[in-house]
């Protein structure tokens, strides 16, 4: 009886015994990236956990161009890029912004799309039914419809509740321009629209396709809320963020993008993933 | 090791303890009386009453505390029934959504540590009480209670640790309690063994005034120290 | 709603079925991890080195007093520097990585560990000294005591409290979901954004945690009754 429980209880520690692998040389013929899976039609997982979306193919699509093997790994937004200066994986395409923050610790190839930010309430909430005479404002350098637009945004959202994905540009962007609102932080922009829509927050700020994709998917309860934002504190396009060290990884990323830029693959994965070009031209 | 982080972030950590506390304090409270009612209704002979409160025990302590404030939080939300209904500028808030699950999860343990307590009260106290003359609820009051109250304050002192833990769960309902903070701090300035190593550092002082505080109540509630 | 459920192309029932094998299995080997360094930790801190005993005691102090998900971020962001510190010691200068699965492991492991030293210590002062001296007097050498008389005798008082600490196990193991690792509430989080169904998604997580916990409920009373035999207890 005894023996059999010790055997039992070491043939359940024999997987951490297996404790560690050692990894591949780089020689960059094997390449991890993390991707989130929750921020559709960028990054998204279907019913059977397989990750699908727009830089997932991109992504596939690189890695046949630099000869290399993938494995595209999903991973929590929070901590990804502490989990990537730990050597977790090599590369992140999930959406992120290249910002100087950022830049400060990691380094980025590319970026290979862009996008705006946008907010998007409740269709039949008072705040759905303000309209704005400016439909975009580029806030590194505003002209004068912008900073109007800014001003009415900031008056309308005054008192307010707005929830943001945690540590992401739109974050910075409500801590520079919204002083006045209660930000509440999520893990997943996702868990956000559930509390847009079961009325916790007033509004939601994200990235434009996938505030559009989650409208979508609610047939019409959500729709967008003033102009549409770029530049400034919302960066400059999306990259693909690397460890500091890897200038040689870099050097092939971005080799890579600037051939299926060329040859119009990822204007072909864009058209097909969001209906319209987000690539950098 | 970066020091000078570490002390530029303690402010901000520790401007986010009244929170922590708050929520501790408040789950301590609520799951105290949850359980002192449903300890008494589980010993009661009222059958349905107590295969209500075994069912409430087993279904709280049988699944993770995380499960159970999503559940709360994200799943009630989903009902328009309750979002129209009277709780709903309560549960609206995520503050009394995760007081609510901190308080039904630790109100299920402290039940059945309470009912442990009542059950080994000596009968020959009650009954020397009874036989002086007390009531039953006399009796009860006088002496049950406080002599349960005592055996169970050991155990009691670790729910008590459990909940300053369980605390830091909040932060996954958006609550900016001490490790939301701390999560917040990260995202900013990327530096994860500093700030989390602080964050514990203040928690284990947490922690410690807890164990330090009941081990003063045991010691002031000895019979004959 | 049901099909949300199923196992079909649109369904998560698949996914929620290969993750709680995955809870289970993480579970298993963290509280299997648990209990061996909760022996080593409480022969510590029942021996006379005041270095191993003081080392165990800050352990179990400081895992004890810090929230479970720290300890997970912990292992999770630093893990792998961790081992390769160590493995440097060793004069191994490669790169080591910690998967999912194993961080998992070790950080569960570790928490139930802390727990099952207090359990272990007490389980083997339960042991009566008479036994001990009994089994001297007939000449068995140490490893024989410990096989024959220590570990069965311990195991026998420790088992209700082991059983506690496994119950805690396996709702830690809830936590490590910041990992990605795929077990129950990893996918249950997920499914439940993708299709904006939480109340589904996180009752059937209750649910499949029910059934492991009062599952193995049973496993312990059984192997309780089964250590007490012959003990006059019923």
């Amino acid at each position: 009886m005894n023996n059999t429980l010790l055997a039992l209880a070491f043939g359940a520690l024999l997987p951490c015994l297996a404790l560690s692998q050692p990894a591949e040389a780089k020689d960059w013929s094997k390449i991890r990236i993390a991707s989130e899976g929750a921020y559709a039609p960028w990054n998204g997982m279907d019913p059977s956990g397989k990750l699908i979306g727009f830089e997932i193919d991109l992504a596939q699509s690189l890695c046949k161009r630099m000869q290399a093997d993938c494995e595209i790994v999903a991973q929590d937004w929070d901590g990804m890029i502490p989990a990537l200066q730990q050597g977790k994986y090599d590369a992140i395409m999930a959406a992120m912004s290249i910002t100087d923050e950022r830049k400060a610790v990691m380094d980025f190839a590319g970026p290979y799309g862009t996008e705006p930010s946008a907010f998007s309430v409740l269709a039949d909430s008072p705040l759905g039914q303000v309209v704005f005479a400016s439909k975009r404002v580029n806030l590194s350098a505003p002209d004068a419809t912008g900073e109007a637009a800014l001003a009415e945004l900031v008056k309308a959202l005054k008192g307010k509740s707005i929830g943001v994905q945690t540590s992401t540009i739109q974050a910075n962007f409500v801590d520079k321009y919204l002083p006045d609102v209660s930000v509440r932080t999520y893990d997943k922009l996702d868990s956000a629209s559930i509390d847009l829509l079961a009325g916790r927050v007033d509004a939601i700020l994200g990235d434009r396709s996938v505030i559009e994709a989650l409208g979508a998917s609610q047939g019409g309860k959500m729709v967008q809320f003033g102009p549409d934002f770029v530049r400034g504190v919302l960066g400059d396009g999306f990259g693909i963020g690397l460890r500091k060290a890897d200038a040689d990884l870099k050097a092939k990323f971005n080799d890579a993008l600037a051939a299926a830029t060329a040859d119009g693959t990822v204007s072909k994965l864009s058209l097909q993933h969001f209906g319209y070009d987000v690539s950098v031209k | 090791m970066n020091w000078t982080l570490m002390w530029d972030s303690l402010p901000r950590l520790l401007a986010a303890l009244p929170l922590t506390l708050t929520l501790v304090f408040a789950a301590l409270a609520c799951g105290g009386v949850i359980a002192f009612v449903t300890a008494l209704l589980r010993l009661s002979d009222y059958r349905p009453l107590v295969w209500t409160i075994k069912t409430y025990v087993f279904a709280f302590r049988g699944t993770p505390l995380l499960v159970q404030i999503f559940l709360l939080y994200y799943g009630l939300g989903q009902f328009d029934a309750v979002r129209t209904s009277v709780l709903w500028p309560f549960l609206r808030e995520p503050l009394w959504c995760a007081i609510l699950a901190l308080s039904l999860n630790t109100g299920a343990y402290t039940c059945e540590i309470l009912r442990g307590a009542l059950q080994s009260v000596p009968a020959g106290q009650v009954e020397a009480a009874r036989a002086c003359g007390m009531s039953r609820t006399l009796a009860f009051r006088r002496i049950v209670l406080p002599i349960a109250f005592r055996q169970m304050l050991p155990t009691y002192g670790n729910e008590i640790i459990l909940m300053v833990k369980a605390s830091s769960l909040a932060s996954t309902i958006t609550m900016m309690e001490l490790t939301g903070v701390a999560r917040k701090i990260i995202a900013q300035s990327f530096a994860v063994f500093e700030i989390f190593i602080l964050a514990g550092v203040i928690y284990l002082a947490l922690n410690f005034v807890a164990s330090q505080a009941i081990r003063l109540g045991e010691k002031r509630l000895q019979p004959c120290g | 709603m049901l099909d949300l459920l199923s196992f079909g192309p649109n369904g998560w029932g698949a996914q929620l079925l290969s993750g709680t094998l995955m809870t289970l299995l993480v579970a298993v080997s963290a509280f299997g991890f648990g209990v061996l360094i909760g022996s080593f930790a409480a022969a510590a801190k029942l021996g006379d080195r005041l270095l191993l005993r003081g080392l165990a005691e800050t352990y179990t102090t400081v895992v004890r007093g810090i929230p479970e998900l720290l300890v997970i971020y912990l292992l999770f962001f630093g893990g792998s520097g961790m081992v390769m510190a160590l493995a440097r010691v060793f004069g191994y200068d490669g790169y080591l990585e910690l998967n999912a699965f194993t961080i998992g492991v070790v950080a569960v492991g570790l928490i139930s560990g802390a727990y099952s030293t207090e359990v272990i210590r007490a389980a083997v002062r339960a042991v009566p000294k008479g036994q001990l001296e009994a089994a001297r007097a007939c000449g068995m050498p140490k490893m024989l005591i410990l096989r024959r008389i220590l570990v069965p005798l311990t195991l026998r008082h420790a088992l209700p409290g082991l059983g506690n600490v496994w119950q805690l196990t396996l709702k830690d193991t809830a936590l490590i979901s910041v990992t990605a690792l795929a077990e129950i509430m990893r996918i249950a989080h997920l499914a439940a954004g993708a299709s904006r169904q939480p109340f589904v998604f996180y009752t059937t997580a209750a649910l499949l945690y029910l059934l492991l916990t009062s599952a193995s409920t049973i496993l312990f009373e059984q192997a309780e009754r089964y250590a007490n035999r012959g003990t006059g207890r019923r």
